[in-house]
């Protein structure tokens, strides 16, 4: 509605139940190629879940998720992998105790001929992919807990986007993180975007998102209060929707808003 | 092209250090801890030398050395798995008790006597080993399956598997003790005719200094061939120098320690050979446990360093739920490292047996305690994640050297626990202070 182009993913009318409680009631939801869409919504407002049916972790009880316009079934995280779906958690990313090398590369390692690691390719790659995403990256050798948090970011960054994400899902990718290294994610994201790849970012935190973000899609009690364009909504206004469910004249109104 | 690579490739990070020490670490790559712990064990064998009155470095001593510590050396590789994927097993000595039980009773009556194979049969003493391998994988597979996929902590599972398979050995014969072995298995043992020789022990001292060399270059050529940052030549060259140098300086030690006169004299006999003035001269070399130990060494090296499941298990012990999200199976994992263990204590337990010519109901007994201490001594950390195949080697031969230099030096048993148990809480406390100034 916002882009008239087919959308890089549609989810649409999702639901799920966990023991009686609607956690995600009809959502809808959309991302298009190169769009950044924050997903907003306090604690338990269902945005996690809602993802975590993208990313495979959770099976929908009804609704239909279409990838470049086509039906797609994900019911495991391999799957949504071979959709070129890729996640960021937070604090699950990374083995900190290797190298950067070995983490891009965890469960997906390039062997030699002999059926052994071929480490000096899977560091070459690694240098290519982290050279394009940070190239002040250096440390290579040494195991990823030596590295500041922004670093370690960007690692788990690289290892989504090394095998071609076109989908990337970031939860809370900045909550951990001080001001200098949220700027550098943020640097990262638009490079992202400047790809091609579609990002969902989700926040609990308004002003982690909305200078980041094309679009925001405000979750309360498993439905979609509303959806807009930063360019056509103020931070106030998205607050607004996301505390009291009220939807603003620039957002378009979701099952979730609260009617007059 | 190779102006085009020096123009390329990035300077090596020892350029930019300061003090010679710091550019020789730098520039070799070697890690600092392992030379600390060589550094530690160079004090301990100077100290015992001098306090023994000279008896501790001698090729004597340090022969015997070398083969007492086989055994927990052999099962020091695979605990130090163990430990990295944040489990513990508890249950090795009481395998290798079993094991060592289930063995003998092979190779003196199930396959001489009941299978009519004869004794002496050449082919006892490796149907024996294999029939001890399996079913020490066997034993790691049920306890690998029970802390895996039932979810019962390893502690608990292989607390439980001490007290069972210490009782299943006694089980095995009624308590009896089983002796003696095949005379082929007992070379496992070592002495005299478990020995490779003077000329097959330098024959070894070829091979390693050809497989460091040729392992330094292909390192090299992979690096280059990537645009990496290499060594400099020079450090290149004294890492070849000093580990042929080890290799060299152990085989001569090791052909320097003659067979007692009793027993060259009766081969000579046996022989015909004329006995010099003075007595024959035939070296020991290599003994086959050693041998042993170090092969399965090398091969662990390469196991954990080069390989898939390696990666695995360190990817696992840094952070399970991310080795889970990435696509592993952690739990089939877990399950081949506990069968792998199982495998090293039946090796453990041929050393052992062979070594004492009997199985008895005591062998192994507080085996899994050395074990565990050798591997943490050895850098292998209890949080997981942390710890290298020759660091835990290092252990080991740590461990043994403190217990046979204080034999030498005369001191009680009850105290010679009590240094070993203060030196395992010194050295875990020393590795403490290192890794937090490290990270």
């Amino acid at each position: 509605m916002l882009d008239t182009s087919t959308p890089l993913v549609e989810m649409t009318d999702i639901s799920i139940a966990f023991g009686g409680i609607r956690a995600v009631d009809r959502a809808s939801i959309s991302l298009h190629r190169g769009e950044v869409v924050g997903l907003l919504g306090h604690n338990g407002a269902g945005k996690s879940t809602l993802i975590k049916i993208l990313s495979g972790a959770y099976r929908r009880d009804a609704g239909e998720i279409r990838i470049n316009g086509e039906t797609a079934t994900i019911n495991n995280p391999r799957d949504a992998k071979a959709y070129g779906i890729e996640t960021i958690y937070q604090q699950l990313a990374v083995a900190d105790n290797v190298d950067a090398a070995a983490n891009l590369f965890l469960g997906r390692e390039i062997t030699t001929a002999l059926g052994t690691l071929d480490d000096a390719a899977m560091e070459s790659k690694a240098r290519e992919v982290m050279g394009r995403l940070n190239p002040n990256f250096r440390r290579f050798k040494e195991p990823v807990k030596a590295l500041s948090g922004g670093q370690r970011q960007s690692v788990a960054i690289a290892r989504a986007i090394l095998f071609n994400a076109r989908i990337l899902i970031m939860d809370e990718p900045t909550a951990a993180l001080g001001p200098q290294e949220t700027a550098q994610v943020g640097e990262l994201i638009k490079q992202l975007k400047a790809d091609g790849i579609g990002i969902f970012l989700i926040s609990h935190d308004i002003h982690d998102v909305f200078d980041l973000a094309d679009r925001v899609v405000v979750m309360k009690n498993g439905q979609v209060v509303g959806q807009a364009k930063t360019s056509d909504v103020t931070k106030d206004e998205v607050l607004g929707m996301i505390i009291m469910g009220k939807v603003p004249p620039g957002a378009t109104p979701g099952p979730g808003a609260i009617r007059d | 092209m190779a102006e085009q690579h020096a123009m390329t490739t990035p300077a090596h990070p020892s350029s930019f250090a300061q003090s010679p020490l710091q550019r020789f670490l730098s520039a070799t790559e070697v890690d600092t801890r392992l030379l600390g712990m060589i550094g530690a064990l160079a004090i301990i064998w100077v100290g015992f030398n001098i306090f023994s009155g000279g008896l501790f470095l001698t090729p004597r001593n340090l022969w015997n050395l070398s083969v007492q510590t086989a055994s927990v050396a052999v099962m020091v590789t695979g605990m130090v798995l163990v430990i990295v994927t944040r489990n513990i097993d508890l249950s090795v000595g009481s395998i290798l008790g079993l094991v060592g039980m289930v063995m003998g009773v092979m190779q003196t009556q199930i396959l001489p006597v009941q299978l009519g194979l004869g004794l002496g049969h050449p082919m006892i003493w490796i149907l024996s080993l294999l029939i001890g391998i399996a079913v020490g994988v066997g034993i790691g597979a049920l306890q690998g399956t029970i802390i895996a996929y039932l979810k019962v902590p390893a502690f608990i599972v292989t607390l439980g598997g001490y007290l069972v398979w210490r009782g299943a050995a006694w089980w095995v014969t009624a308590g009896r003790t089983v002796a003696p072995m095949d005379s082929t298995f007992q070379l496992m043992g070592g002495g005299p005719f478990g020995s490779i020789g003077a000329l097959w022990s330098w024959v070894v001292a070829v091979i390693a200094c050809a497989a460091i060399i040729i392992g330094l270059y292909f390192g090299r050529r992979q690096r280059r061939r990537f645009n990496f940052p290499q060594r400099p030549v020079w450090a290149e060259i004294t890492l070849a120098l000093i580990g042929c140098g080890a290799t060299i300086g152990a085989v001569a030690v090791a052909n320097a320690y003659p067979w007692p006169v009793r027993i060259a004299q009766n081969f000579a006999n046996a022989n015909g050979i004329a006995v010099p003035e003075g007595g024959l001269f035939v070296s020991h070399g290599i003994a086959i446990p050693v041998l042993i130990a170090v092969g399965v060494g090398v091969a662990m090296t390469f196991l954990t360093t080069r390989t898939r499941f390696g990666r695995y298990v360190y990817a696992m012990g840094g952070n399970p739920e991310a080795a889970e999200l990435a696509g592993i199976n952690t739990r089939w994992v877990t399950v081949k490292i506990f069968m792998l263990m199982g495998a090293l204590c039946a090796i453990a337990a041929a050393i052992s047996t062979a070594r004492l010519n009997a199985a008895t109901n005591a062998l192994g007994t507080l085996d899994e305690l050395y074990v565990i201490a050798a591997a943490v001594i050895g850098g292998t950390s209890l949080a997981g994640g942390v710890g290298t195949v020759a660091g835990a080697l290092l252990g080991a031969l740590v461990m043994q050297s403190l217990q046979s230099g204080m034999v030498l030096m005369g001191i009680d048993s009850p105290l010679q626990s009590i240094v070993v148990g203060i030196v395992l809480v010194f050295a875990v406390w020393l590795d403490t202070l290192y890794r937090r100034n490290k990270y």
